[in-house]
């Protein structure tokens, strides 16, 4: 089939970037929206074209690098579905397809579709994981976890931080990739020593990358590839509201207020 | 942010105006607040259907008061300040964090009453002002001034009568009570899920109480101004002008 791609081309961070249109002839249904832009890229770099730079790895939705907005929608109208798996067999010959990158100030476009997301990264180097000292492998069930508990902590887990969350929130917010990575930790046992301290060390850090705040829009829980319910950003608040307790209340206050 | 900067979690109390989340909070509970006051308010006003000497006498119960009632008035003011300055804050720095818009862009799960609770929120305190004036200061109309009834209380009922007859004030009343309830269809359930009382069990519940709970009052407010605009209400012998 043929294809309209209105692609958004910025040659650095500093240029202007436009939308150009570029023609997709051969399209086979069966190729991934990646590979349909590979075989555009060939073509350009025969023509002697910059070709389309966009994010990917794994092509296989599990690694969260690829990364556009598709017709306005975040990974694409297909729900629970990265760029990557998102498949030519849902477009139509003739369609015109509008693909832009990821837009928000934290997320500094470097050139057409690739945006810098190291502000996540940040992120998790704030409080994104549990002090242990590492050593020989625990024994499995040393530490019985409800199968509840266990259950949602693997939800929560289940975010690969793409950050179609920032992309589809019309105030670009993080909340739910954070209130997913808090949560992840929050519903263990091994998480909670040091929960408050990673909440308010990962809020701060969301804040400071200048991501906007969540007004409950749910624009996020319909694109995230991993079905994420916004909810979770419920979760991360009531983590929130014990950070600010034991921060004004609790005997340790001193100890990591100003972690 | 450079590569390296990890920012400071700050401590209490200045956390409360500078943490996205804490300000969420300080929102949702000043947004509570001013919601517990317009149902009471509106339980109150519906006592005009009991008839003249009930909400004359209401008024004059709150009127005696006295300090209490200044009380009361001051804390509502200081929440619907703080809910305000919050929100303009909390806006512009979603705007800030969005620079560059999409060309396209599909809202797939989001309504109106939620992309528009910034501008709801500033036409309801335009409305606030005028309410008071109206009603509480009595400074649009000079006749408000010298009603009483026969116990010599000031005529609340003859001035609501007196001021709705007029359609274009009642029409005002309308429209501004139905941005209200607009702004809390949004902001009835989101208080929950910003003070983090909301799991995925609870969300369609909570959605679905706040559309009902705000058209039962859409329709508990908007019954005053129909009832004197149909005749239902009318003023009583003596309250001749
Ligand atoms: C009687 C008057 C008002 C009531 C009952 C009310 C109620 C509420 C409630 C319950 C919320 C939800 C809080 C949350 O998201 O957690 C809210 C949010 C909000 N209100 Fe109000 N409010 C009133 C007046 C105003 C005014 C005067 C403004 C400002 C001009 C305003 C602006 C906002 C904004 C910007 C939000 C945040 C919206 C969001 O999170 O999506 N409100 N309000
Ligand atoms: S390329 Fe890894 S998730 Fe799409």
């Amino acid at each position: 089939m043929k294809l309209t791609l209105h692609v958004w081309r910025q040659k650095s961070r500093d240029d202007k970037g436009r939308l150009e249109i570029i023609e997709a002839n051969n399209v086979s249904t069966h190729m991934s929206f990646l590979e349909m832009l590979d075989v555009v890229n060939e073509d350009l770099i025969a023509k002697g074209i910059d070709p389309i730079h966009f994010d990917h790895d794994c092509r296989e939705g599990i690694c969260g690098m690829c990364s556009m907005v598709i017709n306005g929608v975040a990974h694409g109208h297909q729900k629970g579905t990265t760029v990557c798996q998102l498949h030519m067999r849902y477009f139509n010959d003739g369609d015109h397809i509008f693909i832009e990158p990821w837009r928000a100030k934290a997320f500094p476009i470097l050139k057409d579709l690739v945006v810098d997301r190291s502000a996540l990264d940040r992120i998790m180097r704030a409080g994104g994981f549990i002090s242990v000292r590492t050593g020989g492998a625990p024994d499995g069930n040393a530490i019985p976890i409800p199968k509840d508990d266990a259950e949602k902590s693997m939800d929560a887990a289940a975010c690969i931080g793409c950050g179609a969350c920032v992309a589809a929130c019309p105030n670009a917010s993080a909340m739910l990739f954070v209130a997913a990575k808090v949560s992840q930790f929050a519903y263990l046992p091994q998480g909670r020593v040091e929960r408050e301290k990673r909440v308010s060390a990962m809020v701060a850090q969301m804040d400071a990358e200048g991501f906007g705040s969540c007004t409950n829009h749910y624009e996020c829980e319909a694109v995230c590839p991993k079905e994420i319910p916004a909810s979770m950003i419920a979760k991360m608040n009531r983590e929130y509201c014990r950070a600010l307790k034991k921060e004004t209340c609790g005997e340790s206050a001193k100890s990591w207020a100003g972690a | 942010m450079n590569n390296t900067a990890v920012a400071r979690a700050r401590s209490f109390p200045l956390v409360l105006v500078t943490s996205s989340i804490a300000k969420k909070f300080v929102m949702a509970l000043t947004g509570f607040v001013a919601f517990g006051y317009v149902v009471g308010h509106m339980i109150g006003n519906l006592q005009i259907f009991i008839g003249q000497n009930q909400i004359n006498a209401y008024a004059k119960a709150l009127h005696s008061m006295g300090p209490l009632l200044w009380l009361v008035r001051g804390f509502l003011i200081v929440c619907i300040v703080l809910h305000i300055w919050l929100g303009a804050q909390l806006r512009i720095e979603n705007w800030v964090a969005r620079p560059d818009g999409y060309a396209r862009k599909k809202s797939l799960k989001t309504g109106l009453p939620a992309r528009t609770m910034i501008w709801t929120g500033a036409l309801i305190f335009a409305f606030v002002i005028y309410h008071i004036l109206q009603f509480t200061v009595r400074s649009t109309d000079p006749r408000f001034e010298e009603l009483f009834d026969t116990l010599g209380r000031h005529d609340v009922y003859s001035m609501v009568i007196l001021g709705f007859q007029n359609i274009w004030i009642s029409g005002f009343y309308i429209v501004a009570v139905g941005l209200l309830c607009f702004h809390l269809s949004h902001g009835i359930w989101s208080m929950f899920q910003s003070l983090g009382w909301n799991n995925k069990r609870s969300e369609r519940w909570l959605q679905g109480f706040a559309w009902i709970f705000a058209s039962v009052m859409f329709l508990g407010y908007i019954s005053i101004p129909i009832a004197v605009l149909g005749g239902f209400l009318k003023l009583p012998g003596g309250v001749a002008l």
